[in-house]
């Protein structure tokens, strides 16, 4: 006979394991995807019993209590609840707790008794446990707050055996009707009482390590260290920012010359005409111009990932909060705005860490402005054509210096962006506390580290596969069509509806220097920035696209004055033209409004720092 | 440490040097100046193990202001802002 799909559900503090159980539990039979209008990542997974019985297994954001108090513990609450819209409630919860570390989970199951759902107690990294000198009278526990609890080594084969059996026996004998859900939010005496009981219960049940963790002692002594602590932070960002930049260069050119090899072979095999320009410049160029970035992607996925596992991440943003919340940010949103100076895509991803909404919206919309690796190309061109690369006061490369400038002033922009965000906006958000456990150190696991990188890696390539393929399409097709009347010398762009819409933009652009080429390029730079350069060489008919980047450097000194080409720069710091970016912003705040905020804010600082550069420069006779 | 704590003075453990070491005698959350209300910064920090008689220790702080401060609560570490640690009342 054919069971129905058992639902479990796992619930557990910050780092109990959950992630790890889970992972152990499905393997990489994962969908990740969102709860509807909120940005928490909702990660569902399948298995199949020792018995046979089917399994969907759902991993819920960490909490101490039912509370709620953000987004994240909102979502677990109800769907433990079964409020949570078009989910199933679960057949069985499993309550997930660090075995070193047990009073406060014990806490959280005191009150997830109360709901009535079915429950087990997985003592997970019982090995650490045991390690330390800690034990546990599993049967008295079970007694005591009578619910079933098994142990588990979540990192080890065959570490949930005991789990698994438990899983099918108390499946096989679920009532139809579970008990009454008598939950209410606790007041502060209650919470005092439950943590009480708790205390009480672990005292008759576990005997307390003799042991702590040096280890992690010894490392902190360091890493928390008020001066060296910061130094290693500052050595581990170098690195990061190596691997980003150099390693991940000789992939990124690999996949470049893949896609143009492609695009190569689509021009020569197909006969000129709509069909070889859509295949060659609108999808194989377009959707590979973005795809390029997977490595930058992936390797900065790998740094956050390690470091979260060690349990660095906790105190990144420890050494980090009161430095950042100078402007208005938390500590948390350390990491997230690094990732965006790859890209801004899986920094506003990262900003899932940050549990206050006020906190996680404002990151999401300053993340934009930390100088992203698209943008190097187009500063590239423009700087090497226009800046001459002597040196100033004898030692400092100047083409350099305007390169660190650029950087900078993204940097002090977000910044200051995110100083009036707290005084203007968000007021009546009370600024999160920083509370937030540091987990003890552990060594990284290399699967969970590549089931991670696996899930993002699959949701960026689904991207590019969905929306920014549908952006290429549009851009191709409106830089072809109408076509070229037959026997016209001009280049074919000149006939399209994008220099159509170029031309009509450039009275607006003309106050800030830009001509209607400019305009143009602009155009396709909005589906990824560094399509830009590609653009002007299609522009200014010149032949050879990206590999003639020096040509066009070339073409555009002697058509742009450096006051434009300062302009050009100063636009490109704020660029809110990346529909990517856009998207993800869109998705990640479930908010269309948002989204248009931040473009808005992006365009009009923009305009103001192309239109402040153009007339200074002007001004300075540069014009 | 346990049976010298009615001996010491009470602090908020807002004010106390990296190095401290105490019990946890009362919460009062009015006193802190958080930004949270007094029930919600109270029942955060039960939430975190923060309740009396828990034994605590500042291990380590942050530069600026040597804030924020990293907390032993009995087994765990806990990272506070000192404005919510003066919530802690310990001796
Ligand atoms: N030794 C050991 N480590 C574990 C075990 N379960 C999880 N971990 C580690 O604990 C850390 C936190 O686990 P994670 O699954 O991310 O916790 P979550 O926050 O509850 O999802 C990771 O570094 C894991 O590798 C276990 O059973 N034994
Ligand atoms: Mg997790």
């Amino acid at each position: 006979m054919e069971l129905p799909l058992l639902h479990l559900a796992l619930v557990g503090t910050p780092n109990s394991g959950k992630t790890s159980l889970f992972n152990a539990l499905t393997g990489s039979r994962q969908k990740v995807a969102n709860y509807p209008g909120v940005t928490v990542e909702r990660k569902e997974g399948f298995f199949v019993t020792p018995q046979g019985r089917q399994v969907s297994v759902v991993d819920l954001p960490g909490t101490y209590s039912l509370r709620g108090r953000s987004p994240d513990e909102e979502i677990t609450r109800d769907f433990v609840l079964g409020k949570a819209s078009g989910e199933t409630v679960p057949d069985l919860v499993l309550c997930v707790a660090d075995s070193t570390n047990l009073r406060l989970t014990i806490r959280l199951l005191l009150e997830l008794k109360r709901t009535g759902r079915p429950m087990i107690l997985v003592l997970n990294m019982f090995d650490i446990a045991s390690r330390r000198g800690i034990s546990v009278d599993v049967e008295r526990l079970a007694k005591e707050l009578g619910v079933p609890v098994v142990t588990s080594i979540a990192v080890r084969k065959g570490g949930t055996a005991d789990l698994l059996a438990l899983t099918d026996e108390i499946s096989a004998k679920l009532a139809a009707e579970p008990a009454e859900n008598t939950w209410r939010a606790l007041s502060v005496s209650e919470l005092r009482a439950t943590q009480r009981e708790a205390d009480r219960i672990i005292s008759d049940c576990v005997s307390l390590p003799s042991r702590p963790d040096t280890w992690t002692a010894r490392v902190d002594a360091i890493v928390l260290h008020p001066v060296g602590g910061l130094i290693v932070l500052a050595l581990i960002l170098f690195v990061m920012f190596q691997a980003v930049f150099a390693w991940a260069q000789p992939l990124m050119e690999l996949l470049q010359s893949g896609f143009d090899a492609l695009g190569d072979l689509v021009h020569a095999t197909l006969p000129d005409g709509l069909v070889q320009s859509f295949l060659q410049n609108g999808v194989i160029s377009g959707v590979g111009s973005v795809i390029v970035f997977l490595p930058q992607i992936i390797i900065i996925f790998l740094f956050i990932l390690l470091l979260e596992d060690f349990g660095y991440m906790a105190r990144a943003a420890f050494l980090m909060d009161r430095i950042m919340g100078g402007a208005g940010l938390h500590g948390r949103a350390f990491i997230p705005l690094l990732s965006s100076f790859a890209c801004a895509i899986p920094g506003i991803m990262a900003t899932r860490v940050i549990d206050n909404k006020r906190d996680r919206l404002t990151t999401i919309l300053i993340a934009p402005l930390m100088t992203c690796s698209a943008r190097i190309p187009v500063y590239t061109l423009i700087i090497s054509a226009f800046i001459p690369a002597k040196d100033v006061w004898g030692f400092i490369n100047l083409q350099g210096l305007v390169m660190f400038g650029l950087y900078a002033t993204g940097i002090v922009s977000a910044l200051a962006v995110s100083f009036l965000i707290k005084f203007f906006m968000l007021r009546d958000y009370a600024p999160a506390p920083f509370m937030l456990e540091l987990p003890d150190y552990k060594m990284p696991r290399l699967k969970s580290i590549a089931i991670g990188i696996f899930t993002r890696a699959k949701m960026f390539l689904q991207r590019a596969g969905t929306t920014i393929f549908s952006m290429m399409v549009l851009i191709w097709f409106l830089a072809s069509f109408p076509q070229p009347p037959a026997g016209a010398t001009e280049p074919a762009i000149d006939f399209s509806l994008a220099a159509i819409i170029g031309k009509a933009l450039e009275p607006l652009l003309a106050p800030v220097g830009f001509n209607w080429q400019i305009a143009v390029a602009l155009i396709p730079g909005m589906a990824a920035r560094e399509v830009a350069v590609a653009a002007l060489g299609t522009v200014y008919a010149i032949e050879g696209g990206k590999e003639a980047a020096e040509q066009i450097g070339q073409v555009l000194a002697t058509k742009w004055s450096l006051a434009t080409a300062l302009s050009m720069l100063a636009w490109y710091i704020f660029a809110p033209q990346c529909a990517s970016t856009l998207a993800v912003i869109r998705r990640e705040t479930g908010s269309w409004g948002w989204m248009a905020a931040t473009f808005a804010y992006m365009l009009v600082l923009a305009y103001a720092a192309s239109l402040l550069t153009y007339n200074v420069a002007v001004a300075l006779g540069a014009g | 440490m346990t049976n010298t704590h009615d001996t010491r003075r009470e602090m908020p453990l807002g004010l106390a040097q990296c190095g401290y070491t105490g019990v946890i005698q009362h919460l009062s959350a009015k006193d802190a100046g958080s930004a949270l209300s007094d029930i919600e910064l109270e029942s955060r920090l039960i939430e975190l193990g923060f309740v009396e008689g828990a034994r605590v220790e500042i291990l380590h702080e942050g530069l600026v202001g040597r804030d924020p401060i990293a907390v032993r609560v009995d087994n765990i570490t806990i990272a506070v802002r000192r404005r919510e640690a003066m919530a802690i009342i310990v001796a």
